[in-house]
Formats: structure tokens, sequence, C-alpha cells
């Protein structure tokens, strides 16, 4: 496990001023970085010595730093998330990489989601689709003690699988089609499994689908992507369930 | 009389909050549609209170830095909330809870405040669950609990290892519902940059939109700050990147006080520091202490072999390890709250048993809990968590004990408010983290998430209203009024003034500069010399980056230099607000660790006849000291002992 030094690295990065202007890949020259660290402290030490010679330095989203805020977003030598299974871009670590390698670095493609910057993308349609009926309709206060209705505890633990989405993208960002319908079974699912939000089921699924349809999110054609490239291994039954929960909506109109 | 009146409620400590809601003036649903309120942050406290005031009829208005409200730090929290529901008939009670609370907090925090936050704990989580939250449960269908450090009963609810991620989208659901009715205006990626006051009332903010760089007004009757805690000031924390103390910072520059800025936590159990290309330290959440055991090697030709690689954890017998949590505090043993853990761990390693190359780390081993439990329970209990190691260290905890080490997590002390969660300026509200009320010198584990949503769904929704009905009468807040242009002016006038230095450093450099010295006298243990030495050190870091700091890019486009820079200016101002207030409280405290003022043991000693007070520090100007007032302590309901784990 003893960390190693890379001695030199060429970052090609995706650089595009704001929405509106053209973007265009520029390459940069990074040396001695521990394998211990994090592709994003690799991706600060370049902006440090960016922003010494005077350049712009490379605007890309990121926060908690312990993968679970969804808010990093690289799209890493052809991969959300870059070169390891079941990780954000925060929690990769350079030990993936080695010396005098290319790597190159991208923001999310999705027409659903425009460049603002750099390597930052516009991912409000996510918040859309999840205002269009993501939620249970229940006020604050006036709610039954929380264990008057049992809840089987596979049903929880399914439930919680598909909660634990992060909401970061990767999944659009993975499929050639754009497609957001694991991140909308997921939270279907999540709902759906449990008794508080069978209630409004039917609507939710309806809504969801006709937002992500009308946000400009491709179809589903199973590649299974998706799938692959969640670093929270959110499972494509998800979307299995979504299209039962879709099909019964549609049914009993 | 002093300036400070907490408000708190006369009667019995179980009447108190039913008498107070009794007694507060409430708005009517016609009157609530012709009021705003506008939240910053929109973690645990933010998203509640806001959804929270929407479903009551206010027109509320958001903001959060990050893209979307559900990326607040909140979500990050892993193990579990506290709740006094008795489910486990282990002999919980409202008056458990509380107690373990203040006995926890080390007797520096208000027993009326706590009190309430024990009582409204079961209704917290009938709310989450109504909302979907999958908490954990036992296979007969109803909650699981677990058991957390500083306690002898079982009242933790859990969602696996990301409870608060859980919670936080229970709340950001509920928040999303408001979206979509048109009840909250939500404004993702903009940045509060100062409050701005008429006639002494807190009546909107000026904020920055962080793409397009405009800087806007906004207006309303009332104005609550949910923007968590300051720990980065540290550099070095299990913070997010962008958490930040600039919003609380604003108020207090406003005239709120702060109070107990010098109580911040160290967990006891995150990843440690390795070279020095870190950005950020990742928790390993404390309910891995339930089946985990620390230790370190009893013999120090071990540990030096274990700092140099020559063997490894598990060449190391039984015999040979000290697991010295269950040597000095044998009826908490492992389970001891966190400012015993992390300085224990601290006491060990600066005795020359550190585990790492660095000798800055202890054991946390598993091995004991698989050959009880086996390797499924274990994986099911903290899966994600061993991930998330694995991940990092490149080590597998399932083979391997993992390697620990303290490092700052959490403020106790925050913006001072009296009991309706209002600060020291008519009409501003401080919720969550962000305020001082409920955890005295030490939080315990899983009551972050248990303070946050007790005050945005259950404390500020009954109390704002005592404001508000008041100002029923007051029309829409004009934000062409003389104060808002000057306030926008000023916060125009400093960004520019950042970005015109134009000097040879990079904001990190100075930021790192600030987190040594932090962490060097203000960390762990500090004492008078170190913490006068650090406010003298503070200042000149402060003179030379407002003389050489470099901030690239554009004002009027997205710029993340540009918005660390105003955040590290701050930062320099509150860490040295911090040392004074350590320097000011000489005694030792939770997390407040003086070496003057220890037993023969090494163990914190408080001084409660000189200090059962809550330091709350007043603003008086750029090149001003700032003045302390005290607001005493009352214990009606408590014996204050000295807290004893053994």
């Amino acid at each position: 496990m003893a960390d190693k030094i890379l001695k030199k690295l060429n970052i090609k990065v995706w650089r595009q001023k704001n929405a509106s202007s053209k973007g265009k890949f520029e390459t940069y020259t990074i040396e001695n970085i521990s394998t211990g660290s994090s592709f994003l402290e690799m991706m600060d030490i370049l902006n440090n010595e960016l922003i010494e010679k005077g350049i712009d330095p490379i605007a890309f989203d990121h926060d908690c730093r312990e993968g679970i805020c969804g808010t990093c977003s690289l799209y890493i030598n052809g991969r959300p998330h870059g070169p390891d299974t079941e990780v954000t871009t925060c929690q990769l670590h350079m030990r993936k990489f080695k010396d005098g390698e290319t790597i190159t670095v991208e923001p999310w493609r999705a027409a659903a989601f425009p460049v603002i910057k750099d390597l930052i993308v516009d991912r409000t349609a996510f918040e859309k689709i999840l205002q269009a009926g993501g939620f249970v309709s229940v006020n604050t206060g006036g709610v039954p003690d929380a264990n008057t209705i049992p809840v089987a505890y596979e049903d929880a633990e399914e439930s919680m699988d598909a909660a634990a989405c992060i909401g970061c993208g990767a999944c659009v960002a993975a499929c050639k089609n754009s497609s957001a319908m694991l991140f909308v079974s997921a939270k279907v699912s999540h709902l759906a499994k449990l008794p508080q939000g069978q209630v409004e089921a039917k609507k939710r699924a309806r809504n969801m689908v006709a937002k992500m349809d009308e946000l400009g999110f491709g179809g589903c054609t199973n590649t299974g992507a998706c799938e692959v490239e969640c670093p929270k291994s959110i499972s494509i039954t998800n979307i299995a369930r979504l299209n039962r929960e879709y099909l019964v909506s549609r049914l009993s109109r | 009389m002093s300036i400070l009146n907490s408000k708190i409620p006369e009667g019995p400590l179980a009447e108190k909050w039913s008498k107070h809601k009794a007694n507060i003036k409430v708005v009517s649903p016609a009157n609530k549609r012709k009021l705003e309120v506008i939240v910053v942050g929109t973690g645990l406290g933010g998203a509640s209170a806001a959804a929270s005031l929407a479903e009551l009829g206010y027109n509320v208005k958001a903001f959060c830095y990050q893209d979307s409200p559900r990326r607040a730090h909140s979500i990050a929290a892993q193990g579990g909330i506290n709740a006094a529901k008795n489910y486990q008939n282990d002999n919980d009670s409202v008056f458990r809870l509380f107690y373990d609370t203040i006995k926890g907090g080390d007797y520096r925090a208000r027993e009326a405040n706590v009190y309430r936050l024990a009582e409204v704990s079961p209704n917290i989580i009938d709310q989450c669950v109504a909302q979907g939250v999958p908490f954990g449960r036992e296979y007969g269908g109803l909650l699981a609990n677990r058991s957390f450090g500083g306690v002898l009963v079982s009242r933790t609810f859990y969602a696996r290892g990301q409870t608060g991620q859980q919670l936080l989208l229970g709340a950001y659901q509920a928040l999303n519902r408001q979206i979509s009715k048109g009840n909250v205006e939500m404004y993702s990626r903009h940045e509060m940059l100062d409050v701005v006051k008429i006639d002494g009332k807190a009546r909107g903010i000026i904020a920055r939109d962080l793409v397009s760089g405009e800087i806007k007004r906004y207006g309303a009757h009332a104005v609550v700050v949910a923007t968590g805690g300051y720990g980065n000031v540290f550099f070095l924390s299990t913070n997010a990147m962008g958490s930040n103390g600039s919003a609380a910072w604003q108020c207090y520059k406003k005239g709120a006080f702060m109070a107990n800025p010098c109580f911040v936590q160290i967990h006891p159990t995150c990843i440690p520091v390795h070279g020095d290309q870190q950005s950020k330290l990742t928790l390993m959440s404390e309910s891995l202490r339930n089946d985990g055991r620390v230790w370190v090697p009893k013999k120090k030709e071990d540990a030096v072999k274990l700092q140099k690689g020559e063997i490894g954890p598990n060449d190391i017998p039984d015999e040979d390890r000290d697991f010295y949590l269950e040597r000095r505090y044998p009826s908490y043993g492992n389970l001891v709250p966190r400012d015993v853990a992390s300085r224990a761990a601290k006491e060990r390693c600066d005795a020359g048993f550190g585990v790492n190359a660095e000798g800055k780390a202890v054991f946390l081993d598993f091995k004991y809990a698989i050959d009880r439990l086996g390797k499924d329970v274990i994986a099911a209990r903290y899966g994600n968590l061993f991930q998330m190691y694995e991940k990092i260290t490149d080590v597998d905890p399932y083979k391997n004990p993992m390697m620990i080490y303290p490092a700052i997590h959490y403020s106790m002390g925050g913006t001072w408010v009296d009991y309706n969660l209002m600060t020291s300026v008519p009409g501003l509200y401080s919720i969550g983290e962000a305020n001082f009320s409920d955890h005295g010198a030490n939080r315990l584990g899983a009551s972050a998430l248990m303070q946050g949503l007790a005050d945005g769904y259950f404390v500020l929704p009954y109390t704002i209203g005592d404001y508000l009905a008041d100002e029923i009468m007051t029309p829409k807040i004009d934000t062409n009024a003389p104060e808002f242009e000057e306030a926008e002016k000023e916060v125009t006038g400093r960004l520019e003034k950042l970005y015109n230095i134009k000097g040879s450093k990079s904001v990190d450099y100075f930021h790192k500069k600030l987190g040594q010295v932090m962490w060097d006298y203000v960390g762990m243990a500090r004492n008078a010399e170190g913490l006068k030495k650090a406010i003298e050190m503070i200042k000149e870091i402060r003179e030379d980056f407002w003389k050489d700091v470099k901030v690239p890019g554009d004002l009027d486009n997205l710029n993340p230099e540009l918005e660390k820079a105003g955040r590290v200016a701050d930062f320099l101002d509150i860490g040295e607000l911090m040392a004074r207030d350590a320097l000011d409280r000489n005694e030792s405290c939770g997390g407040h660790f003086r070496e003057e003022s220890a037993t023969e043991e090494g163990e914190a000693k408080r001084n409660d006849e000189k200090f059962t007070y809550v330091s709350c520090w007043e603003y008086k100007g750029e090149s001003e000291e700032p003045t302390l007032h005290k607001e005493d302590l009352v214990f009606e309901n408590v014996k204050l002992t000295q807290r004893s784990y053994k």
C-alpha cells in the first residue's frame, strides 16, 4: 500500500469560458503526484500551479470529498468518475494511473446538462424531475408514531438500496442516449417500496417520467452502462420497477 | 441586567416548552401569505425550516451555494440520529436524553434548550418515517436502534452508514414539494455575502449569483441563517470543501453575538493525514466503535517497527495490544464521548505509540467482532464505510485494522441565540450547527442531525411566529432602501478589493498557513502562551493575505477562487476570535482542553466556579477588540459533577 510518486502526468482537459462560448481541450503537465492523493487533490495542485503561472484555474464541481454529496462530476478517460468501480471522482485515487500517462478530463456530456464553465455542468434538470413528484405529500406534524406501520425488513432494505442515489448524473453521462431512467427509477423505487410512498405511487411515476421526457433526456435502450458506472451501484432492476409502475399508472387512468 | 436576554420561560423544566408555545403569538393564515422569510443554507436545519415555513403559508426564499439543496454537508453524516423513543425498553426517556446531552456537553449548555431538544426528538422520527426515510428495521418490521458514544441505552436510529443522506433527502423532498407549489423560491449557486438591517431589524440579504457573478438584493420580514459550522478554519477537517463561516460572520459584524467560538469538536475516528498534498479529511463513523476495538501496541519497540513498516498489526499478539480506552474507561470502554476518545488517542501517540509512519494513528480493529458475529453481519452494518476506507487507503479493513486519528469535525460554538433561536439582532435567526445552543462544550454522536431537524421542523416554525405576528403591518421590504444600497456597495467594494490585490500567492497558501496555526495552538490541547502566539501569528497572516493574495479569473463569471478568497478572509477573523475565546476560558471542558487545567491523570478539569457561562462576543469594529458578555448558565435540574466515564 505504500504510496509512490508519479513523476509526470499529462492532463488533457476541457476548457470553456462560459455557457455561450465554444470549448476546447488544453493539455497541461504536472509532476510529482503521490499515488495516495485523490484525483481532485491532483486537480488542486494543478490549479495552484496554473494560478502561479497566471492561467485561469480549471473550474470543476466538488464539495464533500467523501463520495456522498454527488457534486463532483468528471468524465475521466472516457468514463464517468474515472477508471475505478463504485466511486465518485473525489474517491478516485492516483494509484489508478500510470506514470507518464495522458489523462483526459471532460464534463458530463448531455443535452439536458449544459456546460456552465470548464468541467461544471448545470444539473437543474434533475431538480425539476424531483419537483414533479419525488416526494411524499405530508406536512410537518400530525403524522402517526413511527412504529405504527411495520415495514418488512426486505422492503426497507430494497428501498434503501434505491435511496442511496446521490444524484450525480453519472448514469446520464454514461448513457449513449443521455437517458435519466436510472435516476428517475431510483427515486420511484425508493418511495414505491415503502407503504408511506405507495399512496401516491401512480401519480409519481407518471409525472416524473413526463418531466424527464420534457427536459430532453433520451430514452432507455437497456445497454446497462448506467448501472456499471453508478458510484452507488444502483441496479437497473429499478428501471424494470419504474416501467411497471408507469404501466400500472397508465392502465389505471 | 446583562444585555443578553435568553428568554428562557419560567416554570418546571418539563413544562417550559408547552407553556411557552401556549404563550407566544400566532400569525393568521391570511397574514402569513403577506410575510416573507429568507432561509440561508439547505442542510437539515435550513431545508426542514424552509419546507415547514412554506407549508404554514409563509413566502420563503431559500439559498444555497451548492448546485442543489441536496448537496449540503448534512448529507455526509453517517451514523445516526438520537431520539427518546424508548423503543428498546431499556429505560430511555426524555429526561435521560436531556441528561446525557447536558453531561456530554460538560455542563456548558442551557438546560431549557436541551430539554426541549430531547422533548421534540420523538416527533422527528415520526416525521422522517412519514416522508419515506428508509431507516434500518428489525425482521418484525419495526425500527432498529444502535448505541452511540457517551450513553448507556440504544436510542440511535439509522439508515445504514448514510443516515444524514437519508434525513436530508427527506427534508429535501419536502422542500421540493414546496418549490413545485410555488411556496419556496430556490436560489441554488447563490452565496449570502451580507445581511441587511433596517431600523435595527434584519430585513434581507445581499447574495452573489455564483454563475453570473451578479450581486443581488433580497428582502424579507425575517432572515434565518442555517449555514453550518466553521470547522474549515483548520483547513483540514471533515467539513465539505465549501463549508464556511462567512454567513455567520457577516451576522456577527452586523451585531449578532458569537457564542463559545472556541468549542469545536475533534472527532476521534478519521482517516489519518498522509503527506502534504491532502485537501480534506474523511470521517469514519462513530458507530464503528460499537464493534471496533481501539488499540496501540503495549511495547514501544512494536510501535517503532510498525512506524517503519517492518511489521503489520496482525503480527502483534493480543497480549501485547493495549486497548487503552477499555483500560482507562472500563464502564464506557470504546464508547466514551468523542472529546475523551480524541485526547486518549493523542496521549498515546504523543507518548510514541502511534502506528503509522508519522506516528499519528491508532488502530480500530474489527477482528474481534468478525470472530464473534461473522463477516456478513459486520458487512451489513458497516459495508459502505469499509468500502470507503478501502478506496481511500487501499487497505482491506476486514483483514487489517483501520488506522484512525482525530480531526476537526463540528462547531458547538456559533451565533448566540435566545430560547426562540433569535440572535441578538431582531428578526435574524440562527438554527442547526450555525447556532451555539444545545451541545455545550462537546456534542454527543447522532445529536447534530437531531438538533438540525428539531430546530427546522419543530422549534423555529413556532417561535418565528411570535416575532412575525408584530410584522403583519410591515409592507413588502423595499430593496431600493438606502440600507440595501449601502450593503451592496460594501459587498462589491470588498470583492473588488480582493480581486485587485493581484498578489503572488494563492488563496490556499494562506488557508493552509492559518490551518496549521489553528491546529498547533488552538487544536486538541491549548495553553495561554500558545494562544497568545496564535493571535499574533494570525494577525500577520491576515496582513500578508490582504497584501499578497492572488485571485485569478473574473468578477462577473463563475470564479471558485474568488469565492474561496472571501471565505478565507473571514476564517482569518474567526480563527482569531476562537483563540481569544480559548484564552479567556482558562478551564478544560468538553472539546476545549487547557493544559493549565487538568487532573493528575491528565483528564480535563472544569472550573464551575469561574466559567459556568456562555461567552458571547460583540463586534466592535475592524481594528477594535471585541467585547465579552457573559450569559450565566443556571442549573436547576442537574447536579454539576466532574464528568466520569470510568
